[in-house]
C-alpha cells in the first residue's frame, strides 16, 4: 500500500521513509539534469544563489519530450542519476533534500544523504507517458537554452515512486535483490 | 534499374521516428506482459504493471513511450539496381530525422560535439547504417536509441582459447555491472565475430530482431535461451528491485573472424526497445 506524502521535504518527513517504501508524492518539485547541475553547482561555487530555494526542496532528474499542445509537459520519465553524483552532495549541502531519479548512486552520495537525511526516489525509467500524468503544471525557471535540460517548477500529484536510498543509507537495489534470491532458496 | 527519389526517403525517415517512438512491438508488449504474469514479488508487479500502463498510454494518446526519444539509428538496406534522385541520401535522412522529431514533439538529444557538448537543437545527426542488397528495394528501420542502456554496452577482444565460456561470463558479467541503471526489464543484443567496430554493429542490429525470433543457427539458438534464462536468475529484477525479469529478450549475430580473435560486442536496451521498419 502506497503512503501518500505531501513536500516539502523535511528533515522529520525524511526521516520516515525507509528503503522499499511505495510512496505517492505531492508537491513542488525541479527538474535538472547534466548540463543544469553543471551550472547550479557553478553558480554556489561562485557564491552566488540558485534559480530555485534549494531548502527540502526536491530535485527530479528528468529532460522531458517537448509539450504538445493541449499538454502541460511531454513524457517525462527519470534520467540515470548516477550522472549527478559528481554534483549531489553540494546540492544536498545547501539543502536539496530529495532526489527523484534511477539507477545506482556512488558510496559519496549515500554518505551525503547519511548526513544531511536525504532521500533518493526511483520513479519508473522508460515509463515517461505515465509519469507525465501526474505532473499538473511546469514552468520554465532558469536555463532556457538548455533545451530538454532546462530547470522548470513541476507541481505534482500522487506520483508513484519507490524509496530506494532512505536517509540511513539502506539501499533498496541490495535489499530487493537479496530479498528475491534468499527466497528462491 | 529503379529510380527512387530521396524526397520519399525523408517522408519514410519522418514518419517511422514518430511510430517507432509512440508505439512499442507488439513482440515487446507481449513480452512484458508474459513476465508480468510469471512475477510474484509485490513491487516487481506493480513495476511491470505501470510499465504496461505506460506503453497503453503511448499507444492511446500517441505520445512518446519514453522521454528519451534517443539518438535516431536509421538502418538502410539498399537493393543494387537503385538510383536515388533529387538529391543527397545522406542530408534526405537527416532531413526526415529533424521533421520527425519536430512533428512529433519529439526531445532532441544529440550534441554536436562529444566534448564540448552544445545540443543541434533537431536530433540530427542520425546515425546512419548502410547496407547494398540484391534487388531494387529500399528498406528502412529506424530504432530510437536511449542511453541511459547505449551508456551500459561493452566490448572485449577474446582470444580464441577463452572460448564459449568466456563470452557467457561476459554477457552475465555486464548485465551485473548494468544493474538498475538501464531501465530492467532490459533487451541484450550480442555481437560475436567480424572485427573490433563489426561486432559493435552485429550487437546493434540483434536489438532490432524480434525478441520473440531465434538465431537460425541451433548453437546459437540455444545460447540465448541459455543465457535469458541466467540472467534471469541474477535477481536484478525489473527496475532493479528485485525479482524474476531482469531481462525480456537477447539476442545474438555472429560472422566469421580473424584466426587471432573472437570480438564479443553487447548491446544493452531498456524495456522500451523500439523499432520501425518500412519497405520503399
Amino acid at each position: 500500500m502506497a503512503k501518500k506524502i505531501t513536500l516539502p521535504l523535511t528533515e522529520k518527513l525524511a526521516k520516515t521513509l525507509k528503503a522499499g517504501d511505495e510512496v505517492l508524492l505531492t508537491g513542488t518539485i525541479y527538474t535538472s539534469r547534466d548540463a543544469g547541475h553543471k551550472r547550479m553547482c557553478e553558480t554556489l561555487a561562485r557564491g552566488e544563489e540558485l534559480p530555485f530555494d534549494p531548502k527540502d526542496a526536491t530535485i527530479y532528474y528528468v529532460g522531458p519530450t517537448p509539450a504538445k499542445p493541449g499538454q502541460v509537459i511531454g513524457s517525462a520519465g527519470p534520467t540515470t542519476s548516477g550522472r549527478m553524483d559528481a554534483y549531489a552532495p553540494t546540492m544536498m549541502s545547501v539543502g536539496a533534500r530529495g532526489m527523484i531519479g534511477k539507477g545506482a548512486r556512488l558510496p559519496e552520495v549515500i554518505d551525503a544523504m547519511k548526513k544531511y537525511s536525504g532521500v533518493y526516489f526511483g520513479a519508473i525509467g522508460g515509463a515517461g507517458a505515465l509519469l507525465a500524468k501526474c505532473i499538473k503544471s511546469a514552468e520554465l525557471i532558469a536555463y532556457e537554452d538548455l533545451g530538454a535540460e532546462a530547470l522548470r517548477k513541476l507541481y505534482v500529484e500522487d506520483m508513484p515512486l519507490v524509496v530506494i536510498i532512505d536517509s540511513e543509507g539502506n539501499n533498496l537495489y541490495e535489499k530487493g535483490r537479496e530479498a528475491y534470491l534468499a527466497g528462491r532458496k | 534499374m529503379r529510380e527512387i527519389n530521396v524526397s520519399l526517403v525523408t517522408d519514410t525517415v519522418e514518419k517511422l521516428c514518430i511510430d517507432a517512438n509512440n508505439h512499442l512491438p507488439e513482440d515487446v508488449k507481449c513480452a512484458i506482459k508474459n513476465c508480468r504474469a510469471c512475477e510474484d514479488g509485490e513491487i516487481a508487479q506493480g513495476v511491470l504493471d505501470n510499465i504496461i500502463e505506460n506503453f497503453e498510454i503511448a499507444d492511446n494518446e500517441n505520445v512518446p513511450i519514453c522521454q528519451d526519444t534517443g539518438m535516431a539509428c536509421v538502418f538502410l538496406e539498399i537493393g543494387q539496381d537503385v538510383h536515388f534522385v533529387g538529391g543527397d541520401l545522406t542530408d534526405a535522412v537527416n532531413e526526415g530525422v529533424r521533421r520527425g522529431y519536430d512533428k512529433g514533439y519529439l526531445r532532441k538529444s544529440v550534441v554536436a560535439d562529444p566534448v564540448r557538448r552544445g545540443n543541434t537543437g533537431d536530433n540530427t545527426p542520425a546515425m546512419i547504417y548502410t547496407e547494398i542488397v540484391p534487388g531494387e528495394n529500399v528498406k528502412i528501420t529506424v530504432g530510437p536509441k536511449g542511453f541511459g542502456s547505449e551508456n551500459m554496452s561493452r566490448i572485449c577482444m577474446f582470444k580464441p582459447s577463452h572460448g564459449i565460456e568466456g563470452i557467457k561470463n561476459f554477457i552475465l558479467e555486464t548485465v551485473e555491472i548494468a544493474g538498475p541503471n538501464p531501465c530492467p526489464p532490459m533487451v541484450v543484443g550480442v555481437g560475436i565475430g567480424g572485427t573490433f567496430d563489426k561486432a559493435a554493429l552485429l550487437a546493434k542490429k540483434a536489438l532490432m530482431r524480434p525478441i520473440d525470433s531465434e538465431n537460425p543457427d541451433p548453437y546459437y539458438a540455444d545460447l540465448e535461451k541459455e543465457m535469458l534464462e541466467k540472467i534471469n536468475e541474477l535477481g536484478i529484477g525489473p527496475q532493479g528491485f528485485g525479482g524474476k525479469t531482469t531481462a525480456i529478450g537477447l539476442n545474438i549475430e555472429t560472422m566469421p573472424t580473424h584466426i587471432a580473435g573472437m570480438p564479443c560486442a553487447i548491446n544493452i536496451n531498456c524495456h522500451v526497445t523500439r523499432h520501425k521498419s518500412e519497405v520503399l
